[in-house]
């Protein structure tokens, strides 16, 4: 045998399939928060290490997906969603996909110390290892309250992208971090309320699946209404203004709504018109969060014209 | 008997391996690029250039006015 291929999946693995180990979509929401992050720090940043310091976030995150898909290959082969991903469809090794995150995780931390600050690069570190150990290894299978605690690595993103700038950690920061955090239970329980998941097969505890969907609206409605007050904090700190106020309470007065119509509803009703409050809801949720930054960046980008700000 | 210089696996991966080297170019510009704006951001770089491997007689301590540190 002269190939050195070391198995038989029908089709070598191409750049695309190594690009996919990365998770592009998700990675695209870091890079959007870790930008604003970085652009409405009151530090500025020379555009390319500001540059460099994003595809640094950006490859970290990438990186802890990597790591992710190598320890879920077992549970992503059981569940239609994801057994055409690299691994479960055989493209991609599981060696190869825990090589190229421990690599890019390395890669990536150190590249922004070098080209930042320490304080970056830690929070960088911490977030990848929450990701890949704190969420994928040990929550996602153990508790139902994964979605809750596991989404605070989606939230460090902006937090790292001031510290890019800042060099710290502050209460603006922190709040950007809360936003995310507070986000993401309800978008993820309305998604699970509508998308027919097979959790249940492979053995991950989802809210839906172990305390029944009912639970589940309630729960949406309690995070939405804990949502509120850090959305609209943040309109009163040194990144806030009268544009993101504005834009604050309307997309917070909109997905309460949602919530509320959603926590009103029975599986009967839902099945009935085809989950259309459910999808309306998790529509709005994407909504929510990318108004909700680009409104933060507004607030910058029209500062030197004195219309940002208070 | 003609020599057959490609192996299979060449034109099998030339995608993968395009790639790669795709990214070792990039990753190279970029870690160039950060020496090039670090080193701007120190600011005039008479305060702190030192020989180089190479003459420099700009550099070379005056004997009779002094040398750079003030001793004779």
């Amino acid at each position: 045998m002269t190939d050195i291929s070391a198995q038989d999946t029908g089709r070598e693995a191409g750049m695309g399939d190594y690009f996919a180990l990365l998770k592009p979509r998700v990675m695209s929401l870091v890079i959007f928060t870790a930008l604003v992050g970085l652009l409405v720090a009151p530090v500025p940043v020379h555009p390319y290490i500001g540059f460099v310091g994003i595809l640094c976030i950006a490859v970290g995150a990438g990186a802890s997906g990597a790591l992710n898909m190598w320890w879920d290959a077992d549970i992503d082969v059981k569940m239609k969603r994801t057994a055409k991903r690299p691994i479960p469809s055989g493209r991609v090794a599981p060696e190869e996909a825990l090589a190229i995150g421990l690599t890019l995780s390395v890669f990536s931390v150190v590249l922004l110390a070098l080209a930042t600050n320490f304080v970056a690069a830690g929070l960088l570190a911490f977030t990848i290892f929450f990701y890949a150990v704190v969420y994928s290894m040990w929550l996602k299978r153990s508790t139902p309250q994964n979605i809750v605690i596991g989404g605070a690595a989606g939230a460090f993103p902006p937090m790292v992208g001031w510290a890019v700038a800042t060099g710290s950690v502050s209460v603006e920061s922190a709040l950007m971090f809360a936003l995310i955090f507070m986000w993401t239970p309800p978008h993820f329980w309305a998604l699970a309320l509508f998308v027919k998941s097979d959790y249940g097969n492979a053995g991950v505890p989802m809210l839906t699946v172990t305390h029944g969907r009912r639970v589940t609206r309630n729960h949406i409605l309690g995070y939405t209404l804990a949502l509120v007050p850090v959305a609209l904090g943040i309109a009163f700190t040194s990144i806030g203004g009268p544009i993101y106020l504005a834009v604050a309470v309307v997309m917070n007065a909109w997905f309460l709504k949602g919530a509320v119509a959603l926590w009103k509803r029975d599986d009967a009703a839902s099945e009935a018109d085809n989950h259309a409050v459910e999808k309306r809801v998790f529509r709005i949720s994407l909504y929510y969060l990318f108004a909700h930054f680009s409104a933060l960046l507004a607030e910058t980008a029209l500062a030197p014209w004195g219309l940002g700000g208070w | 008997m003609a020599i057959k210089v490609e192996h299979e696996i060449h034109t099998r991966r030339k995608g993968r391996n395009l790639g790669v080297g795709a990214i070792l170019a990039v990753f190279i510009a970029i870690v160039f690029g950060l020496t090039v704006v670090k080193v701007i951001q120190l600011g005039e770089a008479g305060k702190f250039e030192r020989f180089d491997h190479v003459a420099r007689p700009q550099l070379v301590p005056d004997a009779q006015t002094g040398t750079e540190d003030g001793a004779q």
